[in-house]
């Protein structure tokens, strides 16, 4: 995909998102409580956090659907409540919920968009053709979007969201609740989009789509940011101790692992041994050339390394203990 | 192009107003109103036994047809965008609030004059002489545009049930008709009848229907659309202000 915008997206310095003590009140309670970030040109920046951390208004704040009530945001340079026009004409936003107009066919609706964004029809019809044929729709095009299914209106309002080549994405939740192929087809047009330059801002529950999909990941708790990194980073800082796990075709003797370089700890389970170590690397040599010594054959050897569900429970204050 | 320019924002609020056309007038119910309310009105008029001349009864009939289709849909635009969450579609959009409220006021002055010129083709094919025609015309759309900021005004309070809005909007349209010239005229009104009918901005342009189509009027026709003007001024302002701080609360 090719973008035509006329905007220069080199506008702006290297971060497409400047987000400084941004705070937001809602009577006695503070639910986005000064955090401060900013969002790198043509990453994938996950925004993460359990229920009522305050990510949708956070969202909401930075698409300017709902007034700052201290700091301030910048997209591409422009502040959202001085310029707030100049600032969303450069994105688009997809929300959890549908939001097309279910009394409007989808090609109606799109061409609502267009005009709404200022593109002159050929190329709202060009692009709506488009969009329609990669995600899916062109054969109901002029259905009414009411007649949609769940994945459809979604599919729909991400073709709404990129008629007008945003040069950055807002998407909340954008896979919840879709089926396989939508949500399939969903993450590989953000892939897609994003290798084309297209910034995007992902607000989402699935670790395991934030852990595949996102560059950074952000998290949000109680209206406070408490992480921002890389996610495999984010893992490792949470859980500095890795586990292994492995089996041998004979016996071994747990004093004979537990004196491994590398090793912190053994225990068998069955015939598996789970070995703690800090040095993963160090500890998968040390059993190698243990197997060579002992003549003993590895039949399964697993490294299990901290999850981003782990980090996210740990760093949000909800992991069991 | 400069997106946030006004020429652009007029342009975009055109877009809104073609939009609400679509989803919101031209609906079945809405267009059976507008057809019907006119001619039920005309046949209350005559058949109600009324000792006022037909002259007289137009001025009303045109006032309240206009004042009614005006205002009887722009209050719950904002509720039912509310309600479908399209109203946060619009607001992450590149549009202003003000632009956003000028769409709602156009699709709104674009249906009253459109139902309110069916009322005067009954009129006129009633045989009534219409002596006046620039000055009704230009009162039409004048009140039209008065009429519809109201009806968008009377969409402030942040709820997104339709039917609260609609409950205080008729608690606040039926006593204006009452008071506005039109069951009695303004020279048969005591004082402090002429004081509250002075209030309100159908009085002004049932004035000017009455002298378009008999020549007699109680204010001079310069007051008339003034008063007007003046209104619709207020009504814009305060909707597209109000509404910028409302509407967040709905999303």
């Amino acid at each position: 995909m090719i973008k035509e915008n006329s905007d220069d997206p080199s506008a702006g310095g290297p971060n497409v998102i400047e987000v400084e003590s941004l705070t937001k009140t809602f009577g006695a309670i503070t639910a986005v409580d000064g955090i401060s970030f900013e969002v790198r040109r043509g990453e994938i920046f996950g925004f993460l956090g359990p229920n009522g951390a305050g990510k949708t208004t956070t969202t909401r704040m930075l698409t300017g659907v709902v007034p700052i009530d201290g700091g301030s945001v910048r997209i591409f340079g422009h502040d959202i409540q001085k310029e707030p026009v100049l600032a969303k004409q450069r994105f688009g936003v997809v929300p959890e919920t549908s939001n097309a107009y279910v009394d409007l066919t989808a090609w109606q609706n799109l061409m609502l968009v267009g005009d709404l964004y200022g593109l002159d029809r050929t190329r709202a019809e060009r692009r709506s053709s488009d969009l329609l044929e990669t995600l899916g729709l062109s054969g109901r095009s002029d259905q009414k979007v009411k007649g949609y299914s769940k994945g459809m209106k979604q599919r729909l309002i991400l073709a709404m969201a990129l008629l007008h080549e945003p040069d950055l994405l807002f998407l909340d939740e954008p896979t919840s609740g879709l089926d396989v192929q939508s949500t399939q087809m969903i993450l590989v047009l953000l892939r897609e989009l994003n290798t084309d330059g297209t910034t995007i801002f992902l607000t989402t529950h699935n670790m395991e789509e934030a852990n595949r999909l996102c560059d950074r990941i952000g998290i949000i708790r109680a209206g406070k940011i408490v992480a921002i990194d890389a996610p495999e980073r984010l893992k490792t800082a949470i859980d500095r101790m890795h586990r292994l796990e492995v089996s041998f075709d004979r016996p071994v003797p747990a004093d004979a692992l537990a004196g491994l370089d590398g090793v912190a700890g053994a225990s068998r389970t069955g015939d598996v041994w789970r070995i703690t170590t800090g040095n993963p690397d160090l500890t998968i040599r040390s059993l190698v050339a243990f197997s060579g010594d002992r003549g003993a054959t590895i039949l399964t050897l697993n490294t299990l390394a901290p999850s981003l569900d782990r980090a996210f429970l740990r760093l949000t204050g909800e992991e069991q203990p | 192009m400069n997106p946030a320019a006004y020429g652009e924002q007029v342009r975009r609020a055109w877009v809104i107003a073609r939009k609400d056309i679509r989803v919101y007038y031209l609906k079945g119910p809405v267009l059976i109103f507008g057809i019907f309310m006119p001619v039920f009105l005309f046949l209350a008029f005559f058949l109600g036994g009324r000792q006022l001349p037909l002259a007289f009864l137009i001025s009303g009939l045109v006032g309240m047809t206009l004042f009614f289709t005006s205002t009887a849909v722009s209050p719950a635009i904002f509720p039912w965008e509310g309600q479908a969450r399209t109203l946060e579609r619009l607001a992450a959009c590149p549009v202003t609030v003000e632009a956003i409220v000028l769409g709602d006021m156009i699709a709104s002055t674009l249906f009253g004059i459109g139902v309110t010129a069916i009322t005067l083709l009954i009129g006129l094919a009633l045989g009534l002489p219409l002596l006046h025609g620039i000055v009704l015309g230009f009162g039409i759309l004048i009140a039209a545009c008065c009429f519809s900021g109201f009806g968008v005004l009377l969409a402030v309070p942040p709820t997104n049930l339709p039917s609260n809005i609609m409950m205080l909007s008729t608690l606040l349209k039926f006593p204006l008709v009452f008071i506005s010239g039109i069951f009695v005229p303004l020279e048969q009104m005591p004082a402090w009848g002429l004081m509250l009918a002075a209030c309100s901005p159908l009085t002004y342009f049932t004035d000017i229907v009455r002298y378009s189509f008999t020549g007699a009027h109680y204010f001079p026709v310069p007051i008339d659309i003034g008063a007007l003007a003046g209104f619709t001024l207020v009504f814009t302002a305060a909707a597209m202000h109000l509404h910028r701080r409302s509407m967040p609360r709905r999303i």
